[in-house]
């Protein structure tokens, strides 16, 4: 097994040791989504430790809960909004800036990904700002436009990522044959990075489903998003129903993405 | 078929574009082309993006009356008030605090995940990354409160201490910066993570490995092979940590319980309970600029580096 290493490596208690303090990090990182996991299933009347019993009340409990149930729709409608328009305009862009050479390529790439750059409070201030004259604040609309701004370098980046690793003459042997070049993308180009796009409209639809600080300035007397509604709920309240909650949220995520890896991972695999 | 090819011109049949004529009718397809693919998001950026932020700075230079009236004018009176009031001063101070605790914090509970990581040849390699990351899936606003949970007055470190006899009245762990500090460098470990991991790029087993067999001793190896090695890593890591804490919000105001003042909830006080516009315009214009420097000197300083 080792014959390519000269020595044989001596015992080193460092490894044991390291591998305890990564175990107990990786325990850390997970630890607010355990403990969320514990309190949920927990009977106890108010958050406290420790669990006095088991109970599925806060789950049977969260259907009547209109402002979940309400904010759920509000984040629902908006995420898959948000989703669809950016990557109609994302998409193109990515194959802009990854397919065509011109002087500003990567100013205009820049510019792309800088709203990852800015802190979500400050552009959250500046679109409740614009939007008050707009009449936008309170609207889906609002809500949408405010969430494409901080999704849109996640889906150029994956799709750019895509298209860079994309083999091109697919594409040039489909023009040489006589495919104009709304066919070329949509019978050639699509297809072969669809990995990327699907991803890119995961995380868009993530990212924005969780957003609370352009949802909360923008929207949070008259349209609140569930984060929003978790957000006064847990600020008021000292109930395990959030908990409840959360772990389908978390459950939800997680299926989102085992299904795109494994759509993904099949791909690849094909490919 | 000559016309498709002078429209789409592709690499190695160029043949069909010996005129200077043809091909500068292509290039100005191909420029229309690729502003069409860019115009959309283009727009929907400066409608989302840029047009916003403008706003905020010109409203920055406003003057706000009682009741979120706002004047129009053109005057730097905003700023002077956080340029001159300690208070704003101390919130500045406090943030900036804030950003390089739970920055370094990050770094030290991050960095041995990811060695851990660059380094496994386990089969379940994937997961543990997958696992690593897998909290960035879920809200901040969950992952605070289950931080709430954990360290609440009867939370679970206050009730095992307890009944371990160690602590006779509970610790104050939340609505402080204790409480937030932990809560941050949770919450941003993931990016960490991620971050070092893609800038471990040159480091590799083999040098270590070398390094030990010409007779370094382990901590040896780590301080003059791994850690250099890994040093573009942990910068970039530290640079995403520090700006994404200075700005966030959700962490300190639930955390924090109203008793943490940072600049991202005096933004937002300034909002939703004063309504002085102009002014959480001004702030953010602070932040901003804030944000930019620390970016400008961060970039300055890797250029230095690898330069």
């Amino acid at each position: 097994m080792s014959e390519a290493r000269l020595f044989k490596p001596r015992f080193n208690p460092a490894k044991p040791i390291f591998n305890i303090v990564v175990f107990l990090l990786y325990l850390f990182l997970l630890a607010p989504l355990i403990i969320v996991f514990v309190v949920s299933f927990a009977s106890n009347q108010y958050l406290s430790f420790p669990p006095e019993g088991f109970t599925l009340k806060w789950y049977q409990a969260l259907p009547s809960e209109t402002i979940f149930v309400e904010g759920m729709k509000v984040s629902l409608i908006v995420a898959v909004f948000v989703t669809v328009v950016v990557l109609a305009i994302g998409v193109p862009a990515a194959l802009a800036l990854q397919r065509f050479e011109f002087k500003s390529k990567a100013a205009m790439e820049a510019f792309f990904l800088s709203p990852l750059l800015t802190p979500s409070i400050v552009l959250a201030l500046g679109m409740v700002l614009l939007f008050g004259p707009l009449n936008l604040n309170n609207t889906y609309t609002g809500i949408i436009i405010g969430h494409v701004a901080i999704t849109i370098p996640f889906v150029i980046r994956t799709t750019i990522m895509s298209l860079a690793t994309a083999d091109t003459s697919c594409e040039d042997a489909a023009r040489i044959l006589g495919a104009g070049p709304w066919t070329v993308f949509r019978r050639v180009t699509l297809p072969i990075i669809r990995p990327g796009v699907i991803a890119g409209g995961v995380i868009a639809f993530i990212v924005s489903f969780d957003e609370a600080v352009i949802s909360l300035f923008v929207a949070e007397s008259g349209l609140p998003t569930l984060p929003v509604q978790v957000l006064r709920y847990v600020e008021n309240s000292a109930d395990a129903a959030v908990a409840a909650l959360s772990v389908i949220l978390i459950l939800i995520s997680l299926a989102v993405v085992v299904v795109v890896e494994r759509v993904m991972g099949l791909r690849k695999a094909l490919n | 078929m000559t016309t498709i090819t002078t429209e789409n011109p592709v690499p190695g049949t160029r043949e069909g574009l010996e005129s200077g004529v043809l091909e500068a009718a292509a290039n100005k397809r191909r420029k229309r082309t690729y502003l069409a693919l860019l115009i959309p998001g283009i727009l929907g950026l400066l409608v989302s993006f840029v047009f916003p932020l403008l706003y905020m700075v010109r409203m920055s230079f406003n003057e706000g009356a009682p009741d979120g009236v706002v004047i129009d004018t053109f005057t730097f009176q905003t700023y002077i008030k956080p340029l001159t009031d300690p208070y704003y001063w101390r919130v500045t101070l406090d943030t900036f605090r804030m950003g390089l605790t739970v920055g370094v914090l990050c770094l030290v509970v991050s960095y041995p995940i990811a060695l851990f990581l660059v380094r496994s040849t386990s089969k379940y390699k994937g997961l543990l990354l997958a696992i690593a990351i897998a909290p960035l899936l879920t809200s901040a606003v969950v992952r605070t409160y289950g931080w709430m949970v954990i360290l609440g007055t009867n939370g679970l470190v206050n009730t095992s201490l307890e009944s371990m006899g160690l602590i006779g009245s509970p610790l104050k762990l939340t609505n402080n910066m204790t409480g937030v500090t932990i809560g941050l460098v949770e919450i941003f470990m993931p990016y960490a993570i991620l971050a070092m991991i893609s800038g471990f790029g040159r480091l590799s087993p083999q040098l270590e490995e070398a390094a030990g067999s010409l007779g370094a001793s382990k901590f040896k190896v780590f301080m003059r092979v791994t850690l250099p090695l890994s040093l573009p890593g942990v910068f970039t890591a530290f640079l995403l940590v520090f700006v994404m804490a200075i700005s966030t919000f959700i962490t300190p105001r639930l955390l924090g319980g109203g008793s943490v003042q940072v600049l991202a909830t005096e933004i937002y006080d300034q909002t939703t309970g004063l309504l002085n516009w102009p002014f959480a315009a001004a702030l953010s214009v602070i932040l901003l600029v804030l944000f930019g420097t620390i970016i400008a000197i961060y970039q300055r300083i890797v250029q230095k580096i690898g330069g």
